[in-house]
């Protein structure tokens, strides 16, 4: 056997690995793991913090106007992070595949993420995403199909939400593509968010996740709205009008940043400010 | 009247039309003879057409066919095409959310032909006596006043597009296909005829252009139309829809426009259009004139999702008729 024949069955066996399905890859449950994006993720971003989100001036004029208050009215009491923003929280995360019964091909990987009690599908079956005038939904329409060992996922049909839960949104415009991977007991789960209405570039995260079966209790998240204001006027929607959020700049004083470097939008990347640029010394 | 209607009569060309006003139904089966009309079905009884003009909300069951809103007119043929695909039945009841051509369009064919012939029926309640058997057309009264009287430059709707059975209150009922409809008149929201249809059993509201999902809620100031109204239509909206589990689905909600929602998309719609209004009455207030207020972009944040730049219904039109509408008059 020549070294020309050896490479070519080497090539064939590593083509052959790569295109093999990777079944049950990901089946189990799974705990987040924090150290990314920590101050963010747990405690909760601070009012006024847009930094490191390519965002629109749109919606930093979003942001500007929320009000915390808003989450007291009745019907913002039960909503639930949309998909892209849902793995970035405390969560437990269960995943499976789900067979057909008598040809037992894969038709779609289901995640249920405790928070908000979602359970999520990932059609596998190559089955087509709905017409533009269907319902969009928290956790949208989701495709999946392998990369090799990677499954690669892509989501449309989403309702409005955050971007960041400091007010910065997410439109109902918004579609995603995901990648899982997994590294031992390790997963990654990297998300790659377009925005034509509140972004100006795509924003792309990652969370990482522990496989973790022996987790205890902590599955549901029971939410029922309640009168929270009493007396308070009908239809009012609390928001802040324009220059008038006293706590806009809170975040950005305590930490001795230029109110510019927070925020956010591309040209005040981290790396920019540091340079001078896009702070408005440039 | 909305985008798509705006579209045809951008390029369309409009002819004399003796039956319809002349600027509301141009005669020209161009664009709708390449148009694909499609059914989804929402839940219960109830089927959402897309692509007529405004949205059509189709009931159907053993005792018939009910109808909210029928389209443009030039789409009718093809309306009764996609509704057989549905049923077989008689369309017995039209409900028209509001007198705009692209959602009562289609009254005068859908209620002649998409009814079947007329006939006489015995009424019970009065032994000998017969009455003609007709589709029955529901709608506001000022919806009737609006589509029999000819407003400036333009022609009246025929007559037998005209509403059969009209409401001067708030709220109207039928009970069809075993499923009682409720009908609610929002004061002077997008128009001064309003209605919102609540399909009780299927558990479905039908809102026409009080609520839509691809542009500013139009204020038609001409035709009786206010920002508050809009407002207080969106909230009542929100009233009567309930969802299932963390504010998802449960009352499926069929705007006048768009795609399919639920509570929640009403609610951020309805949360974006008070906003909107508080910062235009906070200008109102401190006496800034229309222009500045135009100047100060007070739909900034929700410009890139809703405003159609060069398009019928801009941000600016938008905030010039609420501007105008909160504006006390003198």
């Amino acid at each position: 056997m020549n070294n020309v024949t050896l490479l070519r069955l080497a090539g064939a066996a590593l083509l052959l690995a790569a295109t093999l399905p990777a079944q049950d890859l990901f089946d189990g449950e799974w705990s987040p793991l924090h150290h990314e994006d920590y101050n963010e993720r747990i405690p909760g971003p601070d009012l006024g913090d847009f930094a490191g989100l390519p965002i629109n001036d749109s919606a930093r004029a979003f942001a500007e106007s929320w009000d915390a208050s808003r989450l007291t009215l009745q019907e913002h009491q039960c909503r639930v992070h949309v998909s892209p923003y849902i793995y970035h929280g405390p969560l437990h995360l269960r995943i499976w595949e789900e067979k057909d019964p008598t040809t037992q091909q894969l038709i779609a990987i289901k995640n249920y993420i405790s928070t908000y009690e979602q359970t999520r599908t990932i059609w596998m079956d190559g089955r087509p995403h709905p017409p533009d005038y269907a319902v969009h939904t928290f956790m949208g329409f989701s495709t999946g199909k392998w990369e090799g060992n990677i499954l690669t996922v892509y989501t449309s049909h989403i309702k409005q939400g955050w971007a960041r839960r400091n007010g910065l949104p997410e439109s109902d415009q918004a579609t995603m593509t995901e990648h899982f991977l997994r590294h031992g007991n390790i997963m990654t789960h990297v998300t790659i968010l377009s925005d034509p209405v509140y972004l100006s570039e795509p924003l792309i995260r990652t969370d990482d996740f522990l496989l973790d079966d022996k987790q205890l209790g902590g599955w549901l998240w029971p939410c029922e709205y309640v009168e929270e204001i009493l007396m308070r006027p009908k239809g009012a929607v609390p928001n802040y009008l324009p220059g008038q959020n006293k706590f806009l700049y809170e975040y950005a004083d305590k930490h001795k940043l230029p109110h510019a470097a927070v925020m956010g939008g591309a040209v005040n990347y981290v790396s920019r400010i540091s340079k001078g640029v896009g702070n408005g010394e440039d | 009247m909305y985008p798509e209607y705006r579209k045809v009569l951008e390029t369309a060309k409009i002819e004399s039309a003796p039956a319809a006003p002349s600027t509301a139904a141009p005669r020209s089966q161009r664009n709708s003879e390449n148009t694909e009309l499609h059914i989804l079905p929402v839940q219960g009884n109830v089927y959402m057409l897309v692509g007529a003009g405004g949205n059509i909300t189709v009931q159907v069951g053993s005792t018939g066919v009910l109808l909210v809103d029928t389209g443009l007119a030039q789409y009718s043929d093809k309306v009764i095409a996609a509704i057989r695909t549905l049923s077989d039945k008689p369309i017995h009841y039209i409900i028209n959310t509001h007198v705009h051509p692209d959602h009562v369009g289609g009254n005068e064919t859908l209620a002649k032909t998409g009814g079947g012939s007329a006939r006489e029926v015995t009424l019970v309640n009065t032994p000998g006596e017969t009455a003609a058997y007709s589709v029955q057309i529901i709608a506001h009264q000022n919806v009737f006043d609006r589509m029999s009287a000819a407003a400036a430059g333009q022609k009246p709707y025929p007559e037998s597009a005209w509403p059969t059975d009209t409401y001067l209150g708030t709220e109207k009922e039928v009970y069809f296909n075993g499923e009682a409809v409720q009908m609610f008149h929002p004061p002077a929201a997008h128009t001064d005829g309003d209605t919102i249809a609540f399909f009780r059993r299927s558990d479905v509201v039908s809102t026409g252009d009080i609520f839509v999902t691809n542009g500013y809620p139009i204020i038609d100031l001409k035709n009786g139309g206010s920002l508050q109204g809009e407002i207080d239509g969106l909230n009542h909206i929100l009233d009567l829809a309930i969802p299932a589990h963390h504010e998802e689905g449960g009352t499926y909600i069929i705007p006048g426009h768009g795609r399919l929602c639920d509570e929640f998309d009403v609610l951020e719609y309805r949360d974006m259009v008070t906003i909107v209004r508080d910062r235009i009455q906070a200008m109102i207030k401190k006496g800034l004139t229309l222009d500045q207020v135009k100047a100060a972009r007070p739909t900034l944040d929700y410009d890139p999702r809703y405003n159609t730049p060069g398009g019928f219904w801009t941000a600016d039109m938008f905030v010039e008729a609420a501007y105008k509408s909160l504006t006390p008059t003198k």
